[in-house]
């Protein structure tokens, strides 16, 4: 990485980062914030803004595949990582599994909160240091809010897509 | 957003050195406090130095076992390093009580250890607070206090540290290392946060300085660990009272004692008077409370919150039950 010292607040700086698989190359101010370069810049606007301030998840994407706050973070942070947004999780056409699950169990309402609930849950799934049960799901599924209460179907389909992994893991505990 | 001017540090040296040449200047490492106060305003600085780049991510095991843990060590990282859970685990319980998955993800040791409290006159930048802007008076005395200290308080000032990680840290005992201009130096963390007093703008024992590492106190042997948090919801919100413990148990008698709270004071607090009654007397409710009545002797109440003094007490009592509990289990 190179060391960049002097940016006076107006000049943009370029940030080379891989968004949803590809290489890109943009041009930022220091001061814009990586939720609103995606949204205004980029034109990928299923990352929600809810209340800009990491207080409910509308915002979630994945940095280097941990789920972050896409509102409290600058993009000039992001050089040289891996940006997923909820555009980058379906493959070839075909949904992400717990996209798919999203929609059997009737996991949403409005929908505002689904693009960070789904970021949330496809992380939560991949990170083994965090157990299966119920508990500690909803535990670490508490920094994204959903004003339309749809919280027992969010539930039920992560551990949906849990249970059928591991059924297509061979077993195990869940 | 009041925009700044930026830097990427590709050294700790270099990273000071753009500090230095720039008073108005902040380093940004997760940015979860930094970027949220700047939109807010309450923090305006005139240039961000991102010091992310850093080789600060590690947790390591010193030659005399005790564990360094880099300033940019994310919350998450460090609540799930196996050799925390192992030897700290009380620092483990207190990291996960606190935030979110994603905040946790971002949010770094250092970055912990600098968050700013959560007074909502402090956060609204047009109130009067001496802490965002010195001798401005403190809207909070006589506002809506209930979230507010009963611990460490003045005249000037009654916000609350809000940070769980560092109750851990204060019952645990730990030792910082800051890089300044002329060289690395370490101080005490008992040391490093101030009591607002008559200045709460100084918030702690920094002059231009990065933190590069903390340095975690032997573990007690055998050890029963526990953080109870008490808060308006179950997940995702800070402490109205929160209580660390840790025990170390001789047959049924207490060993050594360490209790430090949080959501109570106005710097992480530990209770030394509470940790010396407690240390060879029976591991039992009558104890644990005679604890928590020594803790909170000083506490003083505003007029929202004097429910926090019976909450902390709960949180210390059943802190304290737990941790002498698992120590019991420890040991057999
Ligand atoms: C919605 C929300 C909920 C939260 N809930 C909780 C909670 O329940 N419990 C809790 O404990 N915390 C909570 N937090 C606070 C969170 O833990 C802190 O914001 C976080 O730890 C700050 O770390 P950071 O790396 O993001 O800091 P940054 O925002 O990057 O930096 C914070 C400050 O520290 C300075 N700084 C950063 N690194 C260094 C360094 N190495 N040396 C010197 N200075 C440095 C920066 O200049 C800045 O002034 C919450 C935060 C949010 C946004
Ligand atoms: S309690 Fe402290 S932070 Fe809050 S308004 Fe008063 S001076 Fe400011
Ligand atoms: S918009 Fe980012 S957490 Fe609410
Ligand atoms: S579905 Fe409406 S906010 Fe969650």
């Amino acid at each position: 990485m190179q060391e960049t010292t002097a940016h006076p607040p107006e000049a943009a700086v370029t940030v080379r980062l891989t968004l949803n698989g590809d290489p890109i190359t943009i041009e930022v101010s220091p001061s814009a914030i990586l939720l609103d370069v995606l949204r205004e810049q980029l034109g990928l606007t299923g990352t929600k803004k809810g209340c800009d301030h990491g207080q409910c998840g509308a915002c979630t994407v994945h940095v280097d595949g941990r789920a972050m706050n896409a509102c409290l973070r600058l993009a000039v942070m992001c050089e040289g990582q891996a940006v997923t947004t909820i555009e980058g999780l379906a493959e070839a056409g075909h949904l992400h599994p717990i996209q798919q699950a999203f929609l059997d169990h009737d996991a949403f309402q409005c929908g505002y909160c689904s693009p960070g609930q789904i970021m949330s849950a496809v992380a939560l799934l991949e990170d083994h240091r965090i157990a299966g049960d119920v508990a500690t799901v909803r535990e670490a599924m508490s920094g994204n809010l959903c004003r339309c209460g749809a919280y027992q179907n969010i539930l039920a389909a992560i551990q949906d897509v849990r249970l059928r992994r591991h059924a297509q893991e061979g077993g195990g505990d869940a | 957003m009041r925009t700044f001017a930026f830097a990427r540090a590709d050294s700790v040296a270099r990273a000071v050195e753009h500090r230095q040449a720039e008073p108005g200047s902040a380093f940004v490492a997760g940015g979860t406090t930094l970027l949220d106060l700047v939109k807010l305003d309450v923090m305006q600085p005139s240039r961000v130095i991102d010091i992310n780049a850093l080789p600060l991510t590690t947790v390591e095991r010193l030659p005399d076992d005790r564990l360094r843990i880099g300033a940019l060590v994310t919350n998450t990282d460090l609540a799930y390093h196996p050799d925390v859970l192992a030897d700290h685990p009380l620092l483990s319980q207190a990291i996960l009580a606190g935030a979110s998955t994603q905040v946790r993800n971002m949010a770094t040791t250092g970055g912990n250890l600098m968050q700013r409290t959560r007074c909502p006159y402090f956060r609204d930048a047009a109130a009067a607070c001496n802490k965002r802007e010195p001798g401005s008076g403190c809207d909070a005395r006589h506002g809506v206090n209930r979230m507010h200290a009963v611990l460490g308080g003045s005249r000037e000032c009654v916000a609350v540290h809000p940070s769980d990680m560092c109750v851990a840290l204060a019952a645990i005992g730990a030792t910082l290392t800051l890089h300044g201009p002329h060289g690395e130096r370490e101080i005490d963390f008992a040391h490093f946060h101030r009591l607002p007093g008559t200045t709460p703008h100084l918030e702690h024992d920094l002059d231009d300085e990065l933190i590069v590492a903390v340095t975690l106190a032997p573990p007690l042997m055998p050890l029963g660990t526990a953080y109870v948090k008490l808060r308006d919801r179950a997940s995702f919100e800070f402490a109205l009272a929160s209580a660390g413990a840790m025990l170390s148990l001789d047959e049924d008698l207490i060993g050594e004692a360490r209790l430090a709270l949080g959501g109570v004071a106005t710097k992480p607090w530990r209770c030394r008077e509470a940790e010396a009654l407690l240390a060879g007397k029976r591991a039992d409710t009558a104890a644990f409370a005679a604890a928590a009545d020594v803790a909170l002797a000083d506490a003083q109440p505003l007029a929202h919150n004097a429910f926090k003094i019976p909450l902390a007490r709960q949180a210390i009592v059943r802190a304290l039950r737990e941790a002498a509990r698992r120590a019991g289990e420890d040991a057999t």
